[in-house]
């Protein structure tokens, strides 16, 4: 089977088999790198306990949670024609920090209440954005970002006063966590994130072909076959599950949803049988070596990783406006 | 093959279209003519229910086409619309690619068939030079060309065309018309063409609806429906009407 006679296919190889290295390495250097350097061969008690219980979870979580988050807003992307749609921007991680807050504050003794709560806040937001930014003539790239702008900043100052409940020590672990850190990170957290990445990206694979159509117009999309509702309520469920899950482990990284696919789209085209998977793999390494700095720059401290995308992603984004 | 009975449509409480009724036929082009806001658009969007019907009912091959799902719709009938700007990097192979979604499966990729039939349709419709060019970089005359290339490589049997010359110059309206022509002959298809040029339609439609507010004013073969009645009803303007010295077939002209 050869696709685009075979000029496509050799493209997206190359593609794929540089990003499953430079994941390969990312995760090797994460592992050994840090405020405190191991070496695989001669290590004490301690740092086999470092190894095993506070370095692999993290770099492993922090894999999932790239992953996830890249996967979200390379479909939401292709949902929404739109290339500037993005968890972080839309307020759908707001809406999941939110839910993990009221998990937080009033449900801290159940264990699944986080992320289960997260998922809401995060499917709420999606629905409230999606709508908002809804007209008769369509959905323009100003309309969707500027409904993002406002569900964002609404749920910020519902944050903001639910802060007021918390304590001085849980005010500054949430406020940290709230940029999106995973120096909290725990085997669970990593399961949770690598079921839900896994399973959701199985399932967003499966809406390539139409997000594909989807990409170029719904009314193109419904022409040449495609169940749009359907369509639109899985990636609205898959992605908002994926950013619920994430955001519950590992607060709002943002624009991660925002840069991977963008150059992933520029390695290997726009074809999301590509752009998915691609973007999972990308989305991981992006933020484990993000992480990476985030924990060794300044150490023994240690900054937010969502502080190191956001400094990445906030030129991009301001140049893609502009393109757009 | 494709029938509407007393179709009606509505937009909210508005209604757009009154008890339409048509029969699409194999080897025929039918041609859908009327003033801007006579329902020319509702109609064909309604023929392949994208929008729903308020009555009435359309039978494809003799099965009512709410019985089936929007991937059976698809392979039969497919459709030449306006197209939306895309903000991706969509090259045109890979857009015309994507009128073989009906025929893929769930994580499929294309196969060297479908490939084969984008190139050849590329091929059809002058733009075999263009596959690895990104759509946003093409004219409007290109893009419209590259609509028409994805619609036929659907193989559906009907062809509905929503203004399919907008953009073209004198030389690709006459291509695009041969080309759904020739297609009608052979390939067992039929199509439906909505146009604003009534000499294009009355060379090549073997049928034509004149429709006025929505509704039915005439239907037949060109020259009972081209007349300067209906024309001057549904237009408001008179018209001269002789014969085309070449083709034989009626020649309109506006008379200021």
């Amino acid at each position: 089977m050869k696709v685009n006679g075979g000029k496509f296919k050799v493209r997206s190889i190359c593609v794929g088999a540089g990003l499953i290295s430079l994941l390969a390495v990312s995760l090797s250097v994460a592992i050994f790198f840090g405020s405190e350097n191991l070496t695989f061969f001669e290590m004490t008690e301690t740092q086999r306990a470092i190894l095993y219980d506070v370095r692999i979870p993290r770099v492993l979580l922090g894999a999932c949670v790239g992953a996830s988050l890249a996967l979200a807003g390379a479909s939401l992307q292709a949902l929404l024609r739109n290339p500037l749609a993005e968890p972080y921007l839309l307020g759908v991680s707001n809406g999941a920090a939110l839910g993990t807050m009221l998990a937080f504050v009033f449900f801290e003794s159940f264990e699944f209440s986080r992320p289960v709560l997260a998922i809401v806040g995060a499917a709420l937001a999606t629905f409230a954005v999606y709508q908002m930014a809804r007209s008769r003539a369509g959905m323009n790239v100003e309309r969707l970002i500027l409904s993002g702008v406002i569900v964002t900043t609404f749920l910020s100052s519902i944050i903001i006063l639910m802060t007021s409940l918390l304590d001085a020590t849980k005010l500054r672990s949430f406020t940290f966590w709230l940029l999106g850190d995973l120096s909290q990170a725990t085997k669970g957290g990593f399961y949770l994130s690598l079921i839900a990445v896994v399973v959701g990206g199985v399932i967003l694979a499966s809406q390539a072909r139409a997000l594909n159509l989807m990409m170029i117009g719904e009314r193109d999309a419904f022409d040449f076959g495609v169940e749009i509702g359907k369509t639109r309520m899985i990636v609205f469920s898959v992605a908002s599950g994926l950013v619920g899950i994430s955001v519950a482990a590992s607060g709002s990284v943002g624009f991660v949803g925002l840069i991977v696919p963008h150059l992933v789209r520029l390695a290997a085209g726009s074809d999301n049988r590509n752009v998915l998977p691609f973007s999972a793999l990308f989305g991981a390494s992006f933020v484990v070596i993000a992480d990476t700095f985030a924990r060794t720059v300044i150490a023994p401290r240690e900054l937010p990783v969502g502080a190191i995308t956001a400094l990445i992603g906030c030129p991009l984004f301001i140049y893609l406006l502009k393109k757009n | 093959m494709l029938k509407a009975k007393n179709i009606s449509i509505n937009y909210g409480a508005t209604r757009i279209l009154y008890e339409v009724s048509i029969s699409i036929d194999r080897g025929e082009i039918t041609a859908v003519l009327g003033a801007n806001g006579a329902g020319k658009t509702t109609l064909l969007r309604g023929l392949n229910r994208t929008l729903p019907l308020s009555s009435g009912e359309i039978l494809l091959n003799g099965k009512s086409l709410g019985d089936l799902s929007r991937v059976e719709i698809a392979r039969k009938i497919t459709v030449v619309a306006q197209e939306n700007e895309t903000k991706f990097p969509v090259t045109v192979l890979e857009f015309v690619l994507a009128g073989r979604f009906a025929h893929g499966s769930l994580f499929g990729w294309e196969t060297e068939r479908d490939v084969e039939i984008a190139r050849d349709c590329l091929k059809l419709c002058d733009l075999k030079e263009f596959e690895d060019r990104a759509m946003n970089e093409l004219s409007g005359g290109e893009r419209q060309r590259v609509l028409l290339a994805r619609a036929v490589a659907t193989e559906a049997q009907i062809l509905l065309l929503d203004e399919p010359t907008n953009n073209l110059d004198l030389s690709h309206q006459a291509m695009m018309f041969r080309l759904v022509k020739e297609r009608t002959k052979t390939c067992e298809s039929a199509a439906v063409v909505i146009t604003h040029d009534l000499n294009l339609a009355s060379e090549f439609a073997d049928k034509i609806l004149l429709l006025k507010n929505g509704k039915m004013l005439a239907t037949g073969t060109p020259k009972e429906v081209l007349t300067q009645e209906n024309l001057r009803e549904v237009y408001g303007v008179k018209v001269l009407l002789d014969q085309n010295p070449v083709s034989k077939n009626v020649r309109i002209t506006t008379i200021y």
